[in-house]
């Protein structure tokens, strides 16, 4: 394959990248001018699903079918643009906000336009001050060059986009729980159907979109749906629409660099680390790592080769390809340390308002303090277990994803790493470990 | 017709239904166990107990395709094909967890918790939880505190089903509670210094299916196994909400709404469940008495009625019928209006028969759901008029009596009381004065009661059988929980006994001779279903003719016998 040239992060390392000056010059804005001079929604929406554009957020929904759902004949659609990365690991938005944000907001224009919203609301979480200001800044500069607004360069489309801050819940990345929150409800996610294409935000058609998955939009407009099929990986499954396209990586953890970085779908996580995280550091061996944030599970050392594209996780127990960012951990890193981490992560942002997700987060949660305090049982691998699978909206208990994001690292350190697991309770546990009665109130153990 | 498969059993549902799976599985007999689903509350599906396995059947084929995940019951619309399996390992093992997953963060302090006994989590525990619990974990505690003036919390029972905070929101539109912080740590509350404090807050105690919000006015009073229910209806206002009031050793614990699609659906007001206390005042009237010599003399019941007899029928017999009023309280029940008409005018037929003072305090109040408090703060205003319109030869109202005192045209007065308010000045009462005769007859003293030359004592609609008709001419029937207060007969047995009847008070006869008698009541020929019939427009929401559960009792019992509280259209959000 001939060297990959990034197209999404091609501005970042330019001075003053977020300006109106500086994205104009590299070619911005001309898919826009292209899309509203000579192409019609319809043909847009086409284009998009030509190209087999899936959702960068998690979930992977191919975006343009998403659009096409959209009833035809509603006056009012709403566009929501999911910027509450909140993913543990996750900062592709974040570069893509602060460092180029028009490229953003010509994603955005050319959605609605596609979409036929005439309004758009950015949902930024509140930890990105930066990418507040520069989004704000940004959206400004557009008001005044006519690119926002009524009438976009004589052609009748009309555009507002407004800037909408959470308040720090990682439930609000959640579609619908993102849609509540927008309305200044509680975060709960909705029951569904109905689905926000057909009842979203102030109960109108609403289209939500991650941010990643709108900036490719321009370049798909300008260069055309082969040249984004060029890249990736094809499907042999026709119920898989196949992985194609560049895609933001983010590197962290146990790595020299930690960075992120645009590669066409497809790499592996071992080249991911070796190549571009500049291997494990301080000369250790890496022992597993998170292929897309918490919620998509583990890959141990030896799964380090699975391609990172929508389907390749899936194919080693995880859940999926999430948001690609790979944490890596060292050989020192217990798997204990790991899922307590990942247990308190979950039960701590879980919404509260389904019973198993609720419950089930916190209990495995508590009993995680407690393996890690010393007093495990081999009995609470087992209802660990039990939880894990009892969790999600995926055997639909759950009316949300989140709960599957709490039930994969249980269900991947359970499955991958149990060995390390009874060891541990083994060891710090040697008198109790085989207790099968329900142990004594445990009072000391009530700091949860 | 559409045909739904529950469990293998088929059962046909009417077309235009909009039943979700809970209620058409319960058409076939099978109870799904729920928490958060309300039928008069949106729909949330966040509780997840309700969970089943749905499918499809294809008609032609014959073939069942079931969808692979378990989907909420109260969530699912039944559908001309749909397929429901609630037995299956799959669902079991849910019901499982989410019960074990409450009882993580539940105290399970059933010994001293309130709600014991009408406890849908003891209840579905037994049914669908494990047998041995493997959650070992330190629980978390809560004290008790106090959301509003009836409504208490223990945040530690809660299991975030959200009805309460739906029902501020939808039903009572004062959205007071609201949940606070997330998760496991998640809690009802109020915003500090906005208590619940709305004049229907004591629904929100009702609908929580545990113990977390109690009525602080009921609270450790009395175990609920204990507590016997009557039907009633409740007659502070004219809505007329039908109620069950809760009775043990003829002491009233407490009264709750009871499901009725014609008058008040699930809710009642907090003056009707809670302003109650006229019932044990200790200034009832518990004796009948005469005043002789300027002093009060008591008397039996046999001597009163001959008493009251020399009273009025002198009047009527030396002046003429005109000449006396007896004047029909809205608070008396269509029956016993009826006997007292009937008595009036056996006397001499052209008594003037007077409907009684009819309270009225402030406007209507309407709920964000309908729900209306009425001005008129009485039971049966249209059935006592239309008896004296029957009746009468020249009904009066009660403004229009006290002008024909005035003018002296009216000579004597048979008033009949049974208000729990005071309900007449010592002005108005002075009008009275220089009758020649006044039997009153009456719950508590008033102005006028000290006024009478024979005053008898009656009984509130708690301790008396009878048919109230309510503002949109509904009639509903009550039933007797209490035993008459200290000497006190029913108003009806008192009426019975002028009429010379033999025998016990019946209201059910009364109601049949009634409905023989005056064509309004023609409909109450059999009798008065639970869910009262419609006098004026002939047609009610839900003709239910079944005995009705309340709302706020699960057990498979209730659900077997008062299914029909379940089939009304759900509202979605």
């Amino acid at each position: 394959m001939a060297e990959f040239e990034p197209v999404l992060l091609a501005n970042i390392h330019k001075p003053d990248s977020h300006t109106l000056s500086v994205y104009r010059a590299a070619g911005g804005y001309a898919a826009i001018k292209k899309v509203l001079s000579t192409m019609s929604p319809v043909d847009t929406v086409e284009l998009v699903k030509a190209s087999n554009l899936r959702g960068r957020g998690g979930a992977g929904f191919p975006c343009g079918l998403k659009w096409s759902f959209l009833p035809k004949d509603a006056p009012t659609v709403y566009m929501c643009v999911n910027a509450d990365e909140s993913e543990p690991a996750t900062f592709n938005n974040r570069i893509l906000m602060e460092l180029d944000p028009h490229q953003v907001l010509e994603g955005i224009m050319i959605g609605c336009y596609a979409t036929r919203a005439q309004t758009a609301y950015i949902y930024v979480r509140c930890e990105y001050p930066t990418a507040y200001k520069r989004l704000h800044q940004a959206i400004q500069e557009c008001y005044g060059a006519g690119l926002l607004g009524q009438n976009i360069n004589g052609s009748g489309f009309n555009l507002d986009i407004y800037l909408h801050r959470g308040a720090a819940a990682y439930i609000c990345g959640e579609e619908t729980g993102l849609i509540e929150s927008l309305e200044g409800k509680r975060a709960w996610p909705r029951i569904k159907p109905p689905f926000p294409a057909i009842e979203g935000a102030f109960r109108k058609p609403t289209v939500v979109n991650n941010i990643e998955t709108l900036a490719n939009v321009p370049h798909i407009v300008n260069r055309g749906a082969d040249w984004f099929k060029s890249m990736g990986v094809p499907s042999t499954n026709p119920k898989d629409p196949g992985s194609y396209g560049p895609k933001l990586y983010c590197i962290s953890g146990h790595v020299n660099t930690p960075c992120c970085v645009e590669l066409p779908l497809g790499v592996t996580c071992r080249e991911l680390i070796e190549r571009h995280g500049g291997g494990v550091w301080k000369g250790r061996k890496g022992k597993m790592a998170i292929p897309g944030g918490m919620s998509m599970g583990l890959l141990t050392e030896k799964e380090f080769d699975t391609p990172l594209d929508f389907a390749g996780p899936g194919k080693v127990g995880c859940l999926g390809l999430g948001t690609a960012a790979v944490t890596v951990m060292d050989e020192t890193v217990s798997i204990v340390d790991y899922l307590n981490n990942a247990c308190r992560f979950f039960a701590h942002e879980s919404c509260g308002q389904c019973t198993p997700c609720r419950e089930g987060t916190s209990w495995s949660s508590r009993l995680m303090t407690r393996i890690l305090s010393g007093k495990g049982r081999l009995k609470d691998l087992e209802i660990l277990q039990s939880i894990s699978q009892s969790i999600g909206i995926m055997p639909g208990t759950t009316i949300c994803g989140l709960a599957d994001g709490a039930a994969w690292p249980l269900k991947n350190a359970l499955g991958k790493f149990r060995g390390e697991l009874e060891e541990y309770i083994k060891k710090t546990n040697p008198g109790g470990y085989q207790q099968e009665e329900p142990a004594m109130a445990l009072v000391e153990l009530a700091h949860h | 017709m559409a045909t739904i498969t529950v469990d293998g059993k088929e059962i046909e549902i009417g077309d235009n239904e909009r039943l979700n799976v809970i209620q058409a599985a319960d058409r076939a007999g099978v109870s799904i166990p729920f928490y958060c689903w309300h039928p008069g509350l949106s729909v949330v599906a966040s509780c997840r107990m309700c969970l089943v396995e749905t499918g499809t059947k294809n008609k032609e084929t014959g073939e069942i395709s079931m969808v692979p995940k378990l989907v909420p019951a109260c969530q699912t619309p039944a559908k001309d094909g749909t397929v429901v399996v609630t037995n299956s390992p799959k669902v079991k093992a849910n019901q499982n967890f989410v019960q074990e997953g409450i009882l993580l963060d539940h105290p399970v302090d059933c010994p001293i918790c309130d709600q014991a006994g009408e406890c849908w989590l003891q209840d579905y525990y037994f049914e669908f939880g494990h047998q041995e619990r493997r959650a070992d974990i330190h629980p978390f505690t809560s004290k008790r505190r106090e959301l509003g003036p009836h409504v208490s919390l223990f945040a530690d029972r809660c299991v975030m089903c959200s009805r309460c905070v739906r029902f501020t929101r939808e039903v009572s539109g004062e959205g007071e509670l609201m949940v606070i912080d997330r998760g496991s740590h998640a809690e009802i509350d109020v915003f500090p210094g906005f208590p619940i404090d709305n004049k229907m807050s004591g629904n929100v105690n009702d609908i929580c299916p545990v113990g977390a919000l109690c009525s602080t006015d009921f609270l450790y009073e009395q175990r609920v196994w204990f507590l016997e229910a009557q039907n009633s209806v409740c007659t502070k206002c004219s809505t007329g909400c039908a109620t069950q009031m809760h009775v043990n050793q003829n002491q009233l614990y407490r009264i709750q709404p009871r499901f009725n699609p014609n008058a008040n659906d699930w809710w009642m007001c907090d003056a009707g469940r809670y302003e109650n206390q006229f019932v044990t005042a200790p200034e009832r009237l518990d004796g009948v008495v005469i005043r002789r010599n300027n002093a009060w003399e008591p008397l039996d019941w046999p001597h009163a009625i001959r008493e009251v007899y020399n009273h009025v029928a002198d009047v009527a017999l030396n002046h003429g019928g005109s000449h006396l009023a007896v004047v029909l309280s809205p608070f008396l029940s269509c029956e016993e209006a009826y006997l007292l008409a009937s008595y009036a005018v056996s006397i001499l037929s052209d008594v003037t028969l007077v409907v009684g003072k009819i309270p009225v305090v402030g406007h209507d109040e309407k709920f964000k759901s309908g729900f209306t408090i009425r001005a008129e703060k009485c039971p049966n205003r249209r059935g006592v008029e239309e008896i004296v319109k029957h009746f009468g030869k020249q009904p009066l109202d009660w403004d229009g009596m006290l002008a024909k005192i005035a003018t002296g045209e009216i000579k004597g007065a048979y008033v009949t009381g049974g208000y729990g308010d005071p309900w007449i000045d010592d002005a108005e009462a002075a009008k009275f004065e220089h009758l020649e005769s006044l039997v009153v007859q009456d719950i508590l003293p008033s102005p006028l009661a000290r006024r009478a030359k024979l005053v008898l004592p009656g009984v509130t609609a708690f301790e008396k059988d009878g048919s109230y008709v309510n503002h949109a001419g509904l009639i509903q029937s009550a039933s007797w929980g209490l035993r008459p207060h200290g000497g006190a007969h029913v108003d009806g047995q008192t009426f019975s006994d002028l009429l010379g009847r033999r025998g016990i008070y019946n209201a059910a006869d009364v109601l049949k001779e009634l409905a023989a008698k005056v064509p309004f009541f023609a409909r109450c020929t059999d009798g008065v279903p639970p869910a009262g019939l419609n006098l004026v427009t002939g047609q009610e929401k839900h003709p239910l003719t079944t005995e009705l559960g309340t709302v706020t009792h699960p057990t498979p019992t209730f659900r077997s016998e008062g299914s029909r509280m379940l089939e009304v259209e759900t509202p979605t959000r």
